[in-house]
């Protein structure tokens, strides 16, 4: 048996008894206990849960219960996913040794669709960074080139899938978090519409932007996972109430007429001429699928990085005022006053990167600056939520590059945090307009690292957004192409 | 807008963070780097733009107030660093009048 890399290919090798849950699980686990420390793509992994899944998976498919494409497929979820007795850190020392009472409903989700999940991926802390260097256990290396980051924050679930230490796993996006690692390592990764999936048990980073999502080897399995976990959530008020799609078997590649917006705002300066070069040839490559190419404007989208770090900063001040050493397990010791405990508790138990954006979004709640900041940049979330609407009226999708560049140098950007917000500028826009997005391969650079187009499409829209992917994808089958470094 | 080491440590009393003082410059440095870039919000007339409150046009979800069991006390307590007879400890907040 060869070693699975994706969802249709174990599942087809359960399917025909070639491999069982069990092997395919035993063979993951082995895979990790003997390759991780290279790349360091996971915080906790479940030998036992995993093999009793896998068991559980091969009863149920032997008594002829079998749920369908998930069903014993080795996956795994970035540690932001709470699961019931077990630890969900968010890459945050302030939780090292959280248990939650309660799961998640993805986690809840996908173990219902049959799924064996192996372990909880590394990840920047609370979701805040686009390099998986703010991790409180270590950061995550590029399969490709173990000197350089993966992206982030789905860092450790975009190197893990990449290095098929999970044959796919899932992961959040608050401003390209799923998409731009899923570039970086050379994988396909999607951000669902905000609402689509819901966020119940999702440790909270940003909460009018955060949105859960697959990372895989291929857009078919992208639609396989987005199929099990969408859906409508009476836990999750934001959650929509709205018919979800078998979204893999409705996969069509005829993409013949449909309209891509090239916005040409999107080719940035300062952008790194080989990856302008394979999504322009990207783009040629869908124009001879088939589709009619039309240039557009999205002209507030320039204004989407400044509109995003005052937005998710001033959310997640909120949203982390909760972790103040009484509730959730980290405490400083002796706190000599309730004073003391939360000023000590809190400066010891998170890392510089989500002090620094609990500062500005502080800053920028904070009286006499609300209306200059916070209001003003909702006021420019209108303005470029308006450049969609408008686009939509002339085109289905819209294409770009993912990440300007490709994976940088660990260390190269940790100094200067504008710099490092500045590469998400791509994707943000997205996360401001609550769009559906999916990142899938579309080349290597010079040095072999992996290049990520984009594509946009309107809300609740994901199927276009999945074929016009699905698409390019079987025409070019980058995909193919296996991380070489891990054997 | 650059900020000062004072705009920075009045910000961290209010979200409750301290840092030493070569964080302390750091951040002064890189916050101010950061709201500079931001400033260039400023160029754009928002004069007449309805602020965004969500991103879809949802109506509000309404459920009948019933009561049901979630989590126990025991589980909404098992993450507390110190508890006592069903309720989180703290250091004392009240001086003994005696």
């Amino acid at each position: 048996m060869s070693i699975p890399r994706t969802i249709k290919e174990a599942a087809a090798l359960i399917k025909k008894r070639e491999a069982s849950p069990v092997e395919l699980a035993e063979l993951f686990l082995e895979r990790i206990s003997a390759e991780d420390a290279k790349i360091n793509s996971y915080i906790t992994v479940w030998e036992e849960t995993a093999l009793e899944a896998a068991r559980k998976a091969e009863k149920q498919i032997s008594e002829g219960n079998y749920l369908g494409p998930l069903h014993g497929v080795p996956i795994a979820l970035k540690d932001i996913f709470v699961i019931k007795d077990s630890r969900t850190t968010c890459g945050s020392k302030m939780l090292r040794d959280f248990v939650a009472p309660y799961n998640s409903t993805v986690a809840e989700k996908l173990m219902a669709s049959g799924s064996v999940v192996l372990g909880k991926n590394n990840m920047d802390e609370f979701a805040m960074g686009s390099s998986n260097e703010t991790s409180y256990f270590g950061p995550v290396k590029n399969p490709w080139d173990t000197d350089r980051v993966p992206g982030g924050s789905s860092g450790g679930s975009a190197a893990a899938t990449a290095a098929n230490l999970c044959v796919a796993s899932v992961g959040t996006d608050t401003g390209g978090s799923i998409r731009q690692p899923g570039s970086l390592c050379g994988v396909v990764g999607m951000k669902p519409t905000y609402g689509r999936v819901s966020r119940y048990g999702m440790i909270a980073f940003a909460s009018s932007l955060d949105q859960a999502g697959p990372l895989a080897k291929t857009v078919e399995d992208a639609a396989i996972i987005l199929s099990s976990i969408a859906g409508h959530d009476p836990m999750d008020s934001t959650s929509v109430n709205l018919p979800t799609a078998d979204y893999a078997n409705a996969l069509s590649a005829d993409i013949k007429g449909l309209r891509v917006g090239i916005p040409k705002e999107y080719f940035i300066s300062g952008m790194d001429p080989e990856v302008e070069k394979s999504v322009r040839e990207a783009i040629a490559e869908l124009e001879t699928l088939g589709a009619e190419i039309v240039e557009i404007s999205l002209p507030h989208s320039r204004y989407a990085v400044s509109t995003y770090y005052i937005i998710a900063p001033s959310e997640a001040s909120s949203n982390l005022a909760r972790y103040d050493g009484v509730r959730y397990t980290y405490r400083c010791e002796d706190p000599e006053t309730l004073r003391d405990l939360f000023f000590r508790s809190r400066s010891e138990g998170f890392g510089d990167e989500v002090k620094r954006r609990i500062m500005l979004g502080t800053y920028a709640l904070s009286t006499g600056y609300y209306d200059a900041y916070y209001l003003k940049a909702q006021q420019v979330r209108t303005l470029i939520i308006r450049d969609f609407d408008s686009a939509w009226e002339k085109v289905d999708v819209i294409a770009s590059a993912t990440s300007p560049e490709t994976a940088f140098r660990i260390g190269e950007k940790t100094d200067d945090p504008l710099k490092m917000y500045l590469s998400d500028i791509l994707t943000i826009p997205c996360n401001i307009a609550g769009l559906p997005g999916i990142s899938v391969p579309c080349g290597f650079s010079s040095e072999k690292l992996p290049i990520g187009l984009q594509i946009m499409g309107k809300p609740f829209d994901e199927q276009t957004v999945l074929n016009v992917a699905y698409s390019y994808e079987q025409s070019t089958k980058w995909y193919e192409k296996e991380v070489a470094l891990l054997g | 807008m650059k900020i000062s080491k004072k705009d920075v440590l009045d910000t961290a009393e209010l979200a409750r963070l301290e840092f030493d003082d070569e964080t302390l410059s750091k951040f002064t440095r890189q916050l101010g780097d950061i709201l500079v870039h931001i400033d260039e919000l400023a160029e754009l007339d928002t004069k007449d733009v309805e602020p965004t409150s969500h991103v879809l046009e949802l109506s509000i979800p309404f459920r009948k107030d019933e009561v049901n069991q979630t989590i126990t006390m025991e589980e909404a307590l098992s993450n507390a660093p110190s508890k006592e007879d069903g309720f989180f400890t703290v250091p004392k907040v009240i001086e003994d009048q005696s």
